[in-house]
């Protein structure tokens, strides 16, 4: 309730006083299209920050993750169908989207702290880095991988023996994308080329 | 003409003619190298790029040749961190891959001691190993593999 002795005239108490001017519909109208125009904008910078070159405007990801990712094939293939830093980093769907979002406060913490601010620091921390993605993307089995990728559409006649071979035991025992292709994007980390007897195939461009 | 004149003239035929001469005779407006005659007005196109030829395994042409590779290899990283390759190769998973396994000499180190891993003397396997392609010799030869010399 207002503090003020004139009700009449204050602020927080008009806002709770109904309205002698306008109709209830004109209010409720505006306040449908500030709705949209608040959710649009809301969405529409939120998508500002989910692109590539929003990404690489931070020194640590473009001198170091961004010159190992221009190697590999989602950067450039045959057919120039490209996957960026959202396409694998962000999730698609919208809750989880604006809960990774969140959590890049994180990250603007750790630029500005300086964590990986020079090479060597990024190459002491590329392992726990790397890991911490491998564990997510395990967690949710491989989602970014599997907006563009899919086992049942899968064409094995296209594919390499050793592909085709691969990609049947992956479904045949429920593996999921993140389990062999790690470096697919990034420079594998030392010790890492074969856990747990699993190879990881990486940084491969075995498309057609 | 008095006789000085004349000499001064023949000396000057003789000199255009050796000048000229070269350029008329053996008159070559190209380059001949590796790739043949071609003509400086003219494009020379390199092959096109070949795809690894991944069907049959090449016959080796000596006993220690490094094998060829017959599949894909783009990009594969190796670098001081890792090893792509050896994902595949390296036992044991080389068994369920159905891979060939890396050979023992690139267990023993440069002097002589033996690895539990692959050496760093052998760790770059693109220095000797190559895709197969089908690529015709750049020069006719003589070349008979040891094979067909037994």
């Amino acid at each position: 309730m207002s503090a003020s002795n004139n009700e009449k005239t204050s602020f927080l108490g008009s806002l709770m006083r109904p309205t002698a001017k306008y109709a209830l519909g004109t209010l409720i109208a505006f306040g449908f299209i500030a709705g949209i125009l608040f959710w649009g904008g809301f969405n529409w910078s939120m998508e500002m920050t989910n692109n590539e070159e929003f990404c690489i405007s931070c020194h640590e990801m473009e001198n170091n993750v961004y010159q190992e990712y221009r190697n590999t094939v989602h950067y450039s293939n045959r057919t120039g169908v490209r996957a960026t830093c959202p396409d694998c980093h962000v999730p698609d769907p919208w809750i989880h989207k604006v809960k990774r979002k969140i959590q890049a406060s994180n990250e603007l913490l750790h630029h500005f702290l300086g964590t990986i601010g020079t090479r060597e620091k990024y190459e002491a921390k590329r392992l726990h880095l790397a890991k911490n993605v491998w564990r997510v993307m395990k967690e949710t089995d491989s989602r970014e991988c599997r907006n563009c990728h899919s086992f049942e559409y899968m064409d094995f006649v296209e594919q390499e023996k050793r592909s085709y071979t691969s990609h049947q035991k992956a479904i045949d025992e429920k593996m999921t994308c993140i389990d062999c292709h790690k470096g697919i994007a990034h420079e594998l980390p030392a010790g890492i080329v074969n856990v747990d007897g699993v190879p990881n195939m990486g940084n491969t461009n075995l498309g057609n | 003409m008095n006789t000085w004149m004349k000499a001064t003239a023949a000396m000057i035929a003789v000199m255009l003619v050796a000048v000229m001469g070269p350029s008329t005779v053996m008159a070559q407006d190209g380059v001949t190298s590796l790739r043949g005659y071609n003509a400086l007005d003219e494009g020379n196109m390199a092959p096109d790029i070949q795809r690894p030829d991944t069907g049959k395994r090449f016959t080796k042409n000596y006993r220690q040749q490094p094998p060829l590779i017959p599949h894909r290899i783009e990009k594969y990283q190796i670098d001081v961190k890792a090893n792509q390759c050896l994902g595949c190769h390296d036992w044991p998973q080389n068994v369920e891959f159905n891979a060939p396994k890396v050979s023992e000499t690139h267990y023993v180190s440069p002097t002589g001691e033996r690895l539990n891993r692959v050496s760093a003397s052998r760790w770059f396997c693109n220095q000797c190993h190559v895709p197969q392609v089908q690529a015709q010799a750049l020069v006719p030869n003589t070349f008979t593999s040891s094979n067909d010399m037994r």
